[in-house]
């Protein structure tokens, strides 16, 4: 048995419609060295099978019910080599160039296939650009983050961000409040910040992000500082910097 | 305005005017102590009839030398010039208008006392070439307004023909590449199955360029559209993908503006069906009632489904084509309920057989 023959790569292949999983299954038959460990028709499915198989190489489409291909990226890390696939999405397409990410355009040629395969063979062991900074890239100008995507061990949750009451930093990750549960999401506050409509978000504090429909009212707080009072008691710090901010946004709305 | 129309116009405005023109030129050639009442009157109704002599050249005069683009010396020099030749044609005419007057036994005199008026007159034929040319200038310059409002109006309804246009004719290029690539799976799968796709998808993209050319199409065209392109999205998300269609038979003959449910239908596939890992329905009701078009587009949809992107285009350009074409007699209806998302439509019922 020749070395190529050896089934060394696992792939994965997501996708919701079937004809479109089935144009990758066989072109991937010539590629003998390169077994299909599964194939998913969504991504909540795919964020299980990945911590299931293990999979070396993912084909994965963007736009999919329940989480998109980005969400995907968001939930997996960065470690497994990913070949975006989709159909016509001129900003993710330019997400894709400008981080170097391999993707492939439906209707899917053999030849432009072939290449993303060997490219990603040899890109084992690089990591993938961040999913939080691909995803911002491929956002429309002018569009914001509708929902969050959280991972709580194997459990998937989508949290709307009208629905966020305020975020904290805490280390790498940041807390989420929203309906009296707290969620941790690895990402920076500041990347967090970045995805949020400044109209309904705002930066109070160094560490803290809040929803400005959930501020009942701002006390005084020290020497320098004030808090911020939600509307469910929770009291937040807000610094002076923040409290500029603040002011300025609810002076806006009046 | 076209130059006979034009001069019909000026003939028209020239009758009225000539009244008071006369009773002017009568009071003046009474006083003080010149001809009598009778002579007066005769003579200056005689002159404003003649008037036409002075306002009309003055209305070519003012055609030749426009207001704004002409030097201002060669203005005068063209106005005054025409005024003295005008004038003493018209005072030649007087003077031949009073001689085969005093013919006229009760009239004897009438000319040598009209000569020593004919300063006045002279005068005055200057005035009124000045008057109608004033007259000219403004009625000039209120046409090209007009004119100019026209054109504006004109541009504007062509702009916005093209945009109507630009809207119809949309075809969605992730619909277009979805279907190739599945046209591309079933080529080894079953290439039958992947002819039977390539027709219909020319014959929707025929249809498509065939009513985007109509201002009005029969609901059943529309239907037939619709019928197509369900067949082609069905080939791409096989069972997660149900239609049911409860269409009135009266109903079918309506007009109505072409491309307009397809857009619809799109997005409950697009922003409906494609949101759901298990698929779901898509029902089209159409019904007509009291002179009124009711039509139902609902689909199953995941309200937490992640955002697609130009997320309601489609609507906003229904909605701009209704008002185009109906005002305020058409209205677009959007109700999310639970796991349903409904658009309703309300616009008139229009036939063949009325229009």
């Amino acid at each position: 048995m020749s070395p190529s023959q050896n089934k060394r790569w696992k792939a994965l292949i997501v996708d919701d419609e079937e004809l479109a999983r089935h144009v990758i299954r066989e072109f991937l038959q010539s590629h003998a060295e390169i077994e299909i460990a599964a194939e998913c028709a969504n991504g909540m499915e795919a964020v299980k099978t990945v911590a299931e198989h293990k999979p070396n190489l993912i084909f994965l489409d963007v736009q999919m019910p329940k989480l998109t291909g980005f969400d995907v990226l968001e939930l997996i890390g960065t470690d497994v080599p990913v070949i975006f696939v989709t159909a016509y999405d001129q900003y993710a397409m330019r997400a894709f160039e400008v981080h170097a990410v391999d993707y492939l355009l439906k209707p899917i040629g053999r030849e432009r296939f072939d290449a993303a395969v060997e490219r990603a063979k040899n890109r084992l062991g690089e990591k993938m650009p961040s999913a939080h900074e691909l995803s911002a890239a491929a956002r429309p100008p002018q569009q914001f983050l509708e929902r969050l995507v959280v991972k709580d061990g194997t459990k998937v949750t989508l949290i709307p961000v009208i629905k966020l009451d305020y975020a904290e930093a805490q280390d790498d990750y940041v807390a989420l409040a929203s309906q009296g549960k707290k969620h941790l999401k690895q990402q920076t506050i500041a990347g967090l910040e970045a995805g949020l409509n400044p109209d309904s978000f705002v930066r109070i504090h160094r560490s803290y992000i809040v929803n400005l429909e959930r501020v009942a009212r701002i006390e005084p707080y020290g020497k320098d500082s004030r808090l911020a009072i939600l509307s469910d008691g929770t009291r937040l710090p807000v610094s002076r910097a923040g409290y500029a901010r603040l002011k300025a946004l609810l002076d806006e709305r009046k | 305005m076209n130059l006979n129309t034009a001069l019909k116009n000026q003939h028209r405005i020239y009758k009225v005017a000539a009244l008071p023109i006369a009773a002017v030129l009568a009071f003046v050639l009474q006083t003080p102590g010149g001809l009598t009442w009778l002579q007066a009157g005769l003579l200056g109704f005689g002159l404003a009839a003649l008037g036409e002599l002075i306002s009309l050249p003055a209305w070519y005069s003012c055609r030749i030398a426009p207001i704004q683009k002409t030097w201002i010396w060669r203005l005068l020099g063209t106005h005054v010039l025409a005024a003295q030749i005008l004038s003493l044609l018209w005072l030649g005419a007087g003077k031949l208008l009073a001689h085969a007057l005093s013919f006229v036994p009760a009239l004897q005199g009438i000319e040598a006392r009209f000569a020593e008026k004919t300063a006045i007159v002279y005068g005055a034929g200057c005035v009124f070439y000045l008057l109608a040319v004033s007259f000219h200038y403004v009625s000039l310059a209120q046409e090209a307004t007009h004119e100019l409002e026209a054109r504006a109006m004109q541009t504007s309804i062509q702009a916005r023909d093209a945009e109507l246009k630009a809207l119809k004719a949309q075809i969605n290029p992730h619909f277009l590449f979805n279907s190739l690539n599945s046209i591309s799976a079933l080529t080894s799968i079953d290439p039958a199955r992947a002819r039977d796709m390539c027709v219909l998808l020319g014959d929707f993209l025929r249809l498509t360029l065939g009513l985007g050319e109509k201002t009005s199409v029969r609901l059943s065209e529309e239907l037939d559209l619709l019928q197509k392109y369900m067949a082609i999205e069905k080939v791409r998300f096989g069972a997660r993908l149900k239609m049911h269609e409860e269409i009135q038979e009266e109903s079918k003959v309506c007009l109505l503006p072409p491309l307009l449910l397809q857009p619809l239908v799109e997005n409950a596939v697009k922003h409906g069906i494609a949101g759901l890992p298990e698929g779901g329905d898509v029902r089209l009701a159409v019904q007509r009632q009291n002179g009124r078009l009711s039509i139902l587009v609902e689909n199953s949809w995941d309200p937490e489904a992640p955002p697609r992107r130009s997320g309601g285009l489609g609507l906003k350009n229904v909605q701009m084509r209704l008002e185009a074409r109906y005002g305020k007699d058409a209205s677009i209806r959007v109700n999310t309920e639970g796991e349903l998302y409904q658009v309703s439509l309300s616009l008139p019922a229009e036939s063949e057989e009325q229009a």
